[in-house]
């Protein structure tokens, strides 16, 4: 016996349908759930506070960051791109909670696009860190951090900080898949984003670190997103005085952010096809 | 047409052979029961058709389609309720069905008008509008059934639909199923609970270490066993004695389930006077004893020597993360 119907194919508008529908429905858990919400905005509040406190005045004694005045001028990029690759594990934790509860079972049982299922997460972790990323500006605006070049500038920069988070996202995405345990993939996760965002820029200028260290942390993908959104929020002046190259360091976060989602987007999806075999 | 039809399929897991060989088909219109203990092979069975998982070997079609070969035809086709009731339950009943209603491709209004008809068939239109996290482990049963039939599916997998719900919540599936049925929904169904498969399905297969063991009616599998049994319920120390008083009579040992002996009644009624007079001489005192049809447990019981609902789902510790792993 063979098929004599032609295989049905979705079509974009289906498929982009599918993902709104997964991106909504994310969301709508961290509505329902106020706790979540709380608690993943009460921690980078909470980082923010007390790096500008407890670090701030032994900081800005000298070097680059004293350039920049008060040191919540120079924590606040830093720490915006901290709270989103924080916030990124969260779409590790989202997706092993859903295979647990057998959620992704039903989707890949529905005659929908597969990729919607991982779109739709990255989608609504990306849309969380835009209401954590403002949030951090709001408390940081209390705390004495100002608009260095207006704000369109800041909107850009959050921009940026926001296309990394996506990004970050989908490594997180091929981790959560690949571990499948939402305890497990809470400590994995956090493994390579730990070096990654203290050995970097993004709370003090990599200046002091010694030679293999500082290496590392110049040319790693935090400390360029960092520096890019400083070039972008820190008043003219200090941007020249510490040496950053603004569509420079602009170009090189772009093409870290479009590199890892190149990479690690099409691999989430093919371990999601995989999930079961 | 054929609803479903195996060849030869095979699942291995590293060492593990899931399923061993199973060929199996039954036509659309009926339901078909899997029969079989905890790790029997049959929700592997069930995500091979439903296109979660591949086979190892063999063929698998669904409606006619081969699952391999285009799954997303098949995916057109069915829908899938499982064991694990997967419903958010941060989202309304309504929310939910209708959210798996735009993932069959319905427009947002066939899917508030299907979502309308689904919930009220499955009695849960006046919870329709509270968070699932209000529901009972049976309401949320039901809703998964639900969003399982929202896309109109020509066939219908129910991986353990009511394992580990409670005995009230269980007659209400059955007669929600039963329903379903009667509006001429193909299903398969796999169950663990002999009354379950007695009571729902028009055609059986008992599947066991991978190996479909026997198919046939109920009634069918029934008479494998050749007529009714004389089922006594020992005092604890009588066990052995008791035993000993029936093998002669029946000519082979009883089958021991707890304080339950049975032996086949060759001699229908004769058989039972036989049984209470030896039991009378050696001066044992049964609590209970009885001449009965034999049920699906005598069945399974001969034919894999084993009890079938001894491995019972509520003692597995991890639900479904087990079974990923495991299965």
């Amino acid at each position: 016996m063979t098929t004599t119907q032609p295989r049905p194919k979705l079509t974009i508008s289906q498929k982009l349908t599918h993902t709104r529908v997964i991106t909504k429905r994310n969301l709508l858990r961290n509505v329902r759930i106020p706790q979540l919400l709380v608690f993943a905005t009460i921690q980078p509040v909470m980082f923010l506070i007390l790096f500008n406190y407890v670090f701030g005045g032994a900081i800005t004694q000298g070097g680059p960051a004293a350039a920049v005045g008060d040191y919540i001028n120079w924590l606040i990029p830093g720490i915006l791109v901290q709270s989103a690759v924080f916030g990124s594990t969260q779409t590790a934790v989202g997706l092993t909670e859903d295979l647990r509860a057998g959620v992704i079972d039903r989707f890949r049982s529905l005659p929908m696009a597969r990729s919607a299922v991982l779109t739709g997460r990255t989608n609504a972790d990306t849309t969380r860190n835009l209401w954590v990323l403002g949030l951090m500006l709001a408390v940081g605006y209390l705390i004495g951090w100002r608009f260095g070049q207006g704000f369109l500038r800041v909107a850009l920069a959050v921009l940026l900080v926001l296309f990394f988070a996506y990004a970050m996202s989908w490594v997180m995405a091929c981790m959560g898949l690949a571990i499948k345990d939402t305890e497990a993939v809470q400590v994995a996760g956090f493994l390579p984003i730990f070096p990654l965002v203290f050995a970097s820029s993004v709370f003090v200028p990599t200046d002091t670190m010694p030679d293999w260290l500082q290496a590392f942390a110049e040319n790693q993908p935090i400390t360029i997103i960092s520096n890019a959104v400083r070039s972008l929020m820190l008043p003219e002046q200090a941007v020249e005085f510490i040496g950053f190259n603004q569509s420079e360091l602009i170009w090189q976060s772009l093409a870290w952010t479009a590199g890892i989602i190149l990479v690690f987007a099409p691999l989430a999806i093919r371990l999601y096809r995989r999930i079961s075999d | 047409m054929l609803a479903v039809q195996t060849h030869e399929i095979t699942k291995h897991f590293g060492e593990v052979r899931a399923l061993d060989g199973v060929s199996l088909q039954f036509e659309q219109g009926i339901v078909y029961g899997l029969l079989g203990p905890n790790g029997a092979g049959k929700t592997t069975l069930i995500r091979i058709l439903a296109t979660l998982s591949r086979s190892t070997s063999g063929t698998a079609r669904v409606a006619g389609i081969d699952v391999v070969d285009d799954p997303m035809a098949v995916r057109n086709r069915i829908g899938l309720g499982g064991q694990f009731a997967a419903v958010d339950d941060y989202q309304t009943g309504r929310e939910n069905v209708e959210m798996v209603g735009r993932l069959y491709n319905l427009s947002a209004n066939e899917s508030r008008k299907r979502a309308d008809e689904v919930l009220e068939r499955i009695r849960l239109t006046d919870a329709a509008d509270r968070p699932v996290k209000t529901y009972s482990g049976g309401m949320k049963r039901r809703l998964d059934l639900a969003a399982s039939m929202i896309g109109r599916p020509e066939i219908l997998f129910l991986d353990e639909p009511t394992t580990g719900v409670d005995p009230g919540s269980r007659l209400d599936l059955w007669d929600l199923i039963e329903d379903l049925v009667e509006a001429g929904t193909t299903l398969l169904l796999t169950t663990q609970y002999l009354d379950e498969a007695d009571r729902l399905a028009d055609r059986i297969g008992v599947i066991d270490h991978g190996k479909l063991i026997a198919e046939g009616t109920s009634t069918e599998l029934k008479n494998r066993l050749g007529g009714d049994v004389v089922e006594i319920h020992a005092l604890d120390g009588d066990i052995d004695s008791s035993a000993a008083v029936l093998t002669p009579i029946a000519g082979e040992e009883p089958v021991i389930q707890g304080q339950s002996l049975t032996i086949p009644a060759l001699r229908g009624v004769d058989t039972l006077t036989q049984v209470v007079r030896g039991l009378d001489e050696a001066g044992i005192r049964p609590e209970d004893i009885a001449l009965r049809k034999p049920t699906l447990d005598d069945v399974f019981l001969a034919l894999t020597g084993r009890v079938a609902e001894g491995e019972d789902a509520e003692a597995r510790p991890t639900g479904p993360r087990g079974r990923r792993g495991g299965r």
